[in-house]
């Protein structure tokens, strides 16, 4: 994937900033500029607010990929699901710190920050939320509480900031 | 609006085609189309042309006007219009061809599909597809297409107890059903331990689970019913035609075990049609992963919802209910050219109305129903077609 269409999306795959409705409430994540879920879209139009998820949620249904996606094939096999957050908005991440096998609908996870993926001859490596079960992640960087060992999410584009 | 009738029918062999280019199928299944439709080419209005990615897949974008050229009607100077939809190109095509002639827009049009997949590796086909999917909410934290698809699988096994077996079954009876079809890209019977027991993709999902990457390309011609007789003895009426749309990535729908567009578009081609599931005798279902063929026959009301595995541990559309599913061997064994899928599932329905389906043929079929899908489900097409006696 080209780095700056990477690298646009970087401070909500590290921080977990998603929006919130001021009509209705309701959160979303990644952040909409306007409301779905108002009858009415355009009541929405310039009434959405920043709002960081916590990170944590359920595990809603999952997989566990031995075809690997492109640039992740170093990781296979590797458990891949669909997250509620405690929030309410779903999301899709890898779920890692326990063998796939222990893997099932209703665990307990929390985000964590990791590694997501190395890209190109560079060796780019892009960084994002991956989910750990809850008593796991307790102990590892959390998106959003600006962790040291996080680049932060506010820098420009640049390939070497990337690197390891 | 008019009445549409399909006037002709074409298409080439699916597979590997390793020694044909993209423009000489696109031509062989639209002059077979014409052909069929004894129309001459000089009164066609338009050419419609689905076509995912020959982009990512032939470094060659703007390719409608391309297959017209090499059809000899560049001098006829007419609309060429290319229709992406991902793995719904070729359905979303048939939708645009079928509303220019019931406009009155254009009286004769042909919609072809095409797609030529296999002159790029396996894994950059992967990535291809994949990216009908949401890359930067899905594909970037490892997601693949099959990934997607094996999660809808999980949870529909969890909430309703559907089987592995119940899975598996699809693929065994596209694969009969392919290997009585000639053009089918697999000719070869599996049983279901084999696709039980195949290399895992995306667990529960197997490499039998999904289907190929296929070159290969299909075309209707498409005119107004009045006129239809003067072009063909046995015309199909277009008797619903309808697109559903959603959000772009799985975790944001309402029901992961449901695809909305399929049940939205499925509840609006009845109505159109003015017919219900049990008056369709054969269906072409986008099993694309044998989850998606069982979780399409729940959206459309052939099954209630839950009851997919039960109905595959039955056979109920295989050869014992009143609707037959894909006798063309479907996505997975007759083959997924994307942009070419949507067209071809129409194709065997025509042939079916027709009686022309040969060893496939499911006596007495009236009524039709074509279902494909894009994505994990972020567009669905359904498309009812019925006899005219
Ligand atoms: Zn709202």
């Amino acid at each position: 994937m080209a780095i700056a269409r990477f690298w646009r999306e970087t401070p909500r795959r590290y921080n977990l900033g998603g929006s919130r409705c001021t009509v209705c409430t309701t959160v979303y994540f990644p952040p909409r500029s306007v409301c779905p879920t108002c009858t009415t879209h355009r009541q929405s139009l310039g009434k959405m607010e920043p709002f960081q998820l916590s990170g944590d949620g359920e595990v809603v249904t999952f997989t566990v990929v031995h075809e690997a996606a492109n640039g992740f094939e170093m990781l296979v096999p590797y458990a891949l699901a669909i997250v509620q957050t405690v929030e309410g908005p779903l999301l899709t991440g890898q779920v890692v710190n326990l063998r796939p096998e222990d893997l099932q609908i209703g665990l307990k996870v929390r985000a964590t920050f990791r590694k997501l993926r190395e890209e190109g001859p560079a060796g780019v490596i892009h960084y994002g939320y991956k989910f750990a079960p809850k008593e796991e992640a307790a102990m590892a960087p959390r998106p959003g509480r600006g962790s040291e060992q996080a680049p932060a999410a506010s820098h420009a584009p640049e390939p070497s900031r990337a690197r390891a | 609006m008019r009445d549409v009738a399909i006037l002709g029918i074409g298409m080439t062999k699916f597979g590997e085609l390793w020694d044909r280019s993209f423009r000489e199928i696109g031509i062989e299944a639209g002059f077979q189309a014409l052909v069929d439709g004894k129309l001459s080419s000089r009164d066609l209005g338009a050419l419609y042309l689905g076509n995912m990615a020959s982009g990512a897949f032939l470094e060659q974008e703007h390719i409608a006007p391309l297959i017209l050229d090499y059809a000899g009607l560049a001098s006829h100077h007419l609309p060429a219009i290319r229709v992406e939809a991902g793995g719904a190109s070729g359905a979303m095509a048939l939708h645009e061809g079928y509303l220019a002639v019931a406009s009155g827009a254009y009286d004769f049009v042909v919609v072809g599909g095409a797609e030529k997949m296999t002159d790029v590796s396996d894994t950059e086909a992967s990535r291809i597809v994949d990216a009908t999917a949401d890359t930067e909410w899905e594909l970037v934290f490892g997601a693949t297409l099959p990934a997607l698809w094996a999660m809808i699988a999980r949870k529909h096994m969890h909430e309703y107890g559907t089987r592995r077996e119940d899975l598996a079954a699809l693929p065994v009876h596209d694969h009969l059903m392919a290997s009585k079809n000639p053009l089918a890209h697999f000719r070869n019977k599996v049983s279901l331990e084999q696709v039980i027991n195949s290399g895992i993709v995306a667990d529960p999902l197997g490499l039998l689970d999904c289907a190929p990457l296929s070159d290969g390309a299909a075309a209707v011609l498409l005119g107004p019913l009045e006129s239809a007789r003067k072009y063909t003895d046995t015309p199909v009426k277009i008797a619903a035609s309808q697109v559903a749309c959603d959000t772009m990535a799985l975790h944001h729908r309402r029901d992961l075990t449901t695809l909305d567009s399929t049940a939205v578009a499925g509840t609006r081609a009845f109505s159109q049609a003015r017919h219900k599931p049990t008056d369709v005798q054969v269906a072409e279902i986008d099993d694309a992963y044998s989850i998606g063929g069982l979780v399409a026959l729940e959206d459309l009301g052939f099954v209630a919802k839950g009851e997919a595995g039960l109905a595959m541990r039955d056979g109920r559309f295989f050869g014992k209910g009143t609707t037959q599913i894909n006798t063309s061997g479907g996505l997975k064994a007759q083959g997924r050219p994307f942009g070419a899928v949507g067209v071809a599932q129409v194709v065997e329905l025509v042939r079916q109305l027709r009686g022309d389906a040969k060893d496939r043929q499911v006596a007495g079929a009236q009524v039709g129903l074509a279902h494909s899908v894009g994505g994990t489900g972020a567009t669905s097409v359904v498309t009812i077609v019925e006899r005219v006696n």
